[in-house]
C-alpha cells in the first residue's frame, strides 16, 4: 500500500458515492439499534428499491443524541430525523428532494453547534465495517505519511507539541509517555490500547471502537512506529461484543490491505494487533492490572516503578494509552501539533468526548473543546433537566470522580479544574442528577461498587471500602451517628493516602465531594433521620427511636 | 526436556475441540488462560471443575491459579445459567434512573436473589456493571436483547412471558 494507492481507493469510493443522489445514514449504535434501527434500515432499503431513486442507505456508528434515536441523517441536505421507525421509511424516501418529513424533524442545532468533532469526526459518516469508507475520509493517510516522511522522533515531537494528555482520566502528557517508551531499551516493545471501559455510565470508548475502529488501529500503528514497537494488543471488555466483532473485522481488513503486517507501505516497519478480552473486572482499567490480565493472570495491580514504559507486558517496555487518546493521534499527525494545541484551555488541549446521561433531556455522546463551561454542556448541549425537576449535581469520573454542585457549573472543564473541585476528568462519563437523587445514597452506590471491585491486594482499599460501605449504609438507613460521620472522614483519608493503585486512591472521592458540597444531606440523615429526596428507607431508624 | 503432550479431551463432546482450538492457536501458552476460559464459557455456558482442570493442565498452569482467575473475574460463571437470562444493568446512569427498583421487582417476582437461577432452571437473574447503553437507562438485557427505559411493569411482563412458555 502506498499513498497513491490510498488516494486511488478514496477516489473510487467518492466516485461510487457520487452515483447516488442522496444518502440516508442510519445510526445503528446500541441505543438506536435497541429502538429498532435495524428494522428501519431494512425498510429504507426496501423503500428505495421500490421507488427507483438513487439512494445510498448506510449503516453508521453513533451520531450522538441517543435519546432522539433511531436517527437518520439525509445527505447532502443534512436533515436529521429523530425517532424514525420502520413505518416511516416509505415517507422518508418519498420526500427525498422535496420538503422534509415534518413529524420526524427535530431541532438539534443547539445540541450540535457548540460541539467540535475531532475524535467523532467520522461518526455518522462511515460504515464501521468498511475500511474503504474510512480511507475515503483521510483514513490511514496519517500512518503512511508518518512511515514515509517522518522519523520516530519527529512523531513523538509532534504529539508532544500538540499538548495531548491521556484521555483515560489521569491526564498524563501523551508525548512524554511516548518519549519514555521510545527511549527504553529493548528488542521487543508493545503497544497496548486500554479499551476496558469499566467506568459505569460511560460509553465513549465503546462508541469509538464500534463506530470508527480503524481510527484506533491507525493511532496504535503510529504509536508503534514512534516508540519502536511491532506488536499491539487491544484490551476490550467482554461486555462489548459488538466492539469486539467490529475491531476483529477492522484488523482483518487492515491486514488484507497491507496496513497491518510486515513491511507496511514498503518500509521496514512491521506491526500487528491482537484483541484480548477483559472478563469484567473494573480494576483492569489500571495499567499494571490490565497487563497482568493480558498475561492471563488475575488483574491485580503492582507497585510502580518500574513503570510499564520500562518494564510492562511480559517484562518488555510497553506503551499503554486509552482508546480516545489513540483516536486523537491521526488528526494530530494530519493537521499538525499546533492545530491541536490551539484548541482547548490553557493546560488541557483539544477536545473531550463525554457520555451525557442521567436526568437530562439530550442523552448521548458529545464532543466539546476543553475549557467549555459545564453549564454550557448541561443546559445548552444537553438541553437541561427535564420534567420540571431541579438540577442538583453532575457526576464526572465515575467511581473515581466526584459530584459537582450547581454553584460550580460555571467552571470550565479541564483536568486541573475538575481535580480542584474534588472530582476528576475520568474517562468521560457525565451523569446528571436532579432533586430526586439522594447524594448520600449516590456515595453509597459508588463505595459499594469500589468495595466489590477492589482486587483485595492491599488492605486500605479492601478493608477500607468495606468499612466505609458499612458506615454509609448506617447513615442511609437512619442509624448513623455523628461519630460515624467523623470516622467516615478519617477513613476517606486513610484509603486515599495508603492504597496501592488508582482504584483505592480515588475510591473516597465520591464521598469526599458529596461531604464537601452536600454535607447538609448527611446531617439531615443523621440528625433528623430524614432523606430529603425520599430515596433512603428510614424505617429502621423509626423503630430504634420508638 | 521432553516435548509437552497436552492431556486428552475430557469427552467426545465436540465443544472441547473448539476449546482446544483456542489453546492451539495460542501455542498452548500460559497467557492464553483467560482467552481459553472465554471459549469454554461461550461454548458450554459456564465453567465446571472438569473444564478448569482440563484447561489448567493443557496450559500447564497450576490449578490454583486457574481457579483464582475464574473466581477473580465477574464474567466467568461456575454455575450453569438458566434457560433464560435477564441481566439488569446497575451502572451509574441506570442506578440514578431506578435500576435498583427493577432488580427488586425481578427478585420478588422470581423469588431469588441476584446472581441466582430459579429452582426449575428457567430464569437466571444477573446484574451487570454497565453494558454501555447508558443513554437509554435503565437498561436490561433479556436473553441478550437490549431493552431500554424499562419499567417495573415491563419487567414483570417479560418474566411472565418466560414462565408461561
Amino acid at each position: 500500500m502506498t499513498i497513491e494507492e490510498l488516494e486511488q481507493i478514496a477516489k473510487s469510493v467518492q466516485q461510487e458515492n457520487a452515483k447516488y443522489d442522496y444518502e440516508l445514514n442510519v445510526c445503528m449504535d446500541l441505543a438506536c439499534a435497541s429502538q429498532g434501527a435495524d428494522k428501519l434500515k431494512d425498510a429504507l432499503v426496501k423503500a428505495v428499491e421500490a421507488s427507483g431513486k438513487k439512494v445510498l442507505v448506510r449503516r453508521t456508528g453513533c451520531m450522538g443524541p441517543c435519546s432522539h434515536g433511531p436517527l437518520v441523517r439525509v445527505d447532502p441536505e443534512e436533515t436529521t430525523y429523530s425517532k424514525a421507525k420502520a413505518q416511516h421509511a416509505e415517507k422518508i424516501v418519498a420526500q427525498l428532494g422535496g420538503e422534509p418529513v415534518a413529524e420526524l424533524q427535530c431541532d438539534l442545532n443547539d445540541h450540535f453547534d457548540s460541539q467540535v468533532r475531532v475524535v467523532l469526526e467520522n461518526a455518522g459518516y462511515i460504515d464501521p465495517e468498511k475500511i474503504d469508507d474510512y480511507i475515503s475520509r483521510d483514513g490511514y493517510k496519517a500512518l503512511l505519511l508518518v512511515l514515509t516522511e517522518m522519523t520516530p522522533n519527529g512523531v513523538v515531537h509532534r504529539i508532544t507539541e500538540s499538548g495531548l494528555r491521556g484521555r483515560g482520566g489521569g491526564g498524563y502528557p501523551t508525548g512524554l509517555k511516548w518519549g519514555t517508551v521510545a527511549k527504553s531499551h529493548g528488542d521487543l516493545k508493545y503497544v497496548v490500547c486500554n479499551g476496558d471501559e469499566g467506568d459505569p455510565g460511560a460509553f465513549m470508548d465503546r462508541s469509538v471502537m464500534e463506530g470508527d475502529p480503524h481510527r484506533v488501529i491507525e493511532g496504535m500503528a503510529i504509536a508503534a512506529y514512534a516508540v519502536g514497537a511491532s506488536k499491539g494488543f487491544i484490551y476490550v471488555r467482554a461486555e462489548y461484543p459488538v466492539a469486539v466483532s467490529r475491531l476483529t473485522t477492522a484488523i482483518r481488513e487492515a491486514r488484507r490491505r497491507g496496513l497491518l503486517g510486515n513491511n507496511i507501505c514498503n518500509t521496514p516497519f512491521n506491526f500487528d494487533v491482537e484483541i484480548r478480552l477483559g472478563a469484567g473486572a473494573f480494576v483492569c482499567g489500571e495499567e499494571t492490572a490490565l497487563l497482568a490480565s493480558i498475561e492471563g493472570r488475575r488483574g491485580t495491580p503492582r507497585p510502580r516503578p518500574p513503570y510499564p514504559a520500562m518494564s510492562g507486558l511480559f517484562g518488555k517496555p510497553t506503551l499503554i494509552n486509552n482508546v480516545e487518546t489513540y483516536a486523537n493521534i491521526a488528526p494530530i499527525v494530519r493537521n499538525g501539533g499546533k492545530w491541536f494545541f490551539n484548541m482547548g484551555s490553557e493546560r488541557s488541549k483539544g477536545t473531550k468526548v463525554f457520555a451525557l446521561t442521567g436526568k437530562i433531556a439530550n442523552t448521548g455522546l458529545v464532543e466539546v473543546p476543553m475549557g467549555i463551561k459545564l453549564r454550557e454542556i448541561i443546559e445548552r448541549i444537553g438541553g437541561g433537566v427535564p420534567q420540571g425537576h431541579k438540577f442538583k449535581a453532575v457526576q464526572t469520573g465515575g467511581p473515581s470522580g466526584g459530584c459537582i454542585p450547581a454553584e460550580m457549573l460555571d467552571v470550565g472543564v479541564s483536568y486541573d479544574a475538575l481535580l480542584k473541585m474534588g472530582s476528576i476528568m475520568g474517562s468521560g462519563g457525565m451523569i446528571v442528577m436532579d432533586d430526586t437523587s439522594c447524594m448520600v445514597n449516590v456515595a453509597k452506590f459508588f463505595i459499594e461498587f469500589c468495595m466489590t471491585e477492589s482486587c483485595g491486594k492491599c488492605i486500605p482499599c479492601r478493608a477500607g471500602t468495606a468499612q466505609m460501605y458499612t458506615l454509609l449504609t448506617r447513615i442511609c438507613n437512619g442509624t448513623g451517628t455523628m461519630d460515624d460521620l467523623e470516622l467516615l472522614e478519617q477513613l476517606c483519608c486513610t484509603v486515599k493516602e495508603a492504597s496501592l493503585c488508582g482504584l483505592g486512591q480515588t475510591a473516597p472521592n465520591p464521598v469526599l465531594s458529596t461531604l464537601k458540597y452536600f454535607r447538609n444531606e448527611y446531617m439531615e440523615h443523621i440528625v433528623n433521620k430524614r432523606c430529603g429526596a425520599g430515596v433512603c428507607n428510614m424505617e429502621q431508624a423509626v423503630e430504634v427511636m420508638a | 526436556m521432553s516435548a509437552f503432550t497436552p492431556p486428552p479431551l475430557p469427552s467426545d463432546d465436540k465443544r472441547w475441540k473448539i476449546v482446544n482450538g483456542t489453546m492451539r492457536k495460542n501455542g498452548f501458552a500460559r497467557h492464553a488462560l483467560i482467552e481459553t476460559l472465554h471459549t469454554v464459557q461461550s461454548s458450554f455456558g459456564y465453567l465446571d471443575d472438569d473444564a478448569i482442570r482440563f484447561v489448567a493442565r493443557s496450559l500447564r498452569v497450576p490449578l490454583s491459579q486457574a481457579y483464582g482467575v475464574v473466581t477473580f473475574y465477574h464474567y466467568f460463571s461456575l454455575k450453569p445459567p438458566g434457560k433464560h437470562t435477564v441481566t439488569v444493568c446497575a451502572g451509574t446512569a441506570c442506578y440514578i434512573k431506578g435500576a435498583d427498583k427493577l432488580i427488586a421487582t425481578a427478585e420478588k417476582k422470581l423469588g431469588i436473589a441476584q446472581g441466582q437461577t430459579t429452582k426449575d432452571g428457567n430464569v437466571s437473574l444477573m446484574v451487570a456493571r454497565c453494558v454501555g447503553a447508558c443513554s437509554r437507562a435503565p437498561v436490561s438485557l433479556c436473553d441478550g436483547e437490549i431493552l431500554g427505559e424499562m419499567s417495573s411493569e415491563q419487567m414483570i411482563e417479560q418474566l411472565e412471558r418466560w414462565t408461561v412458555e
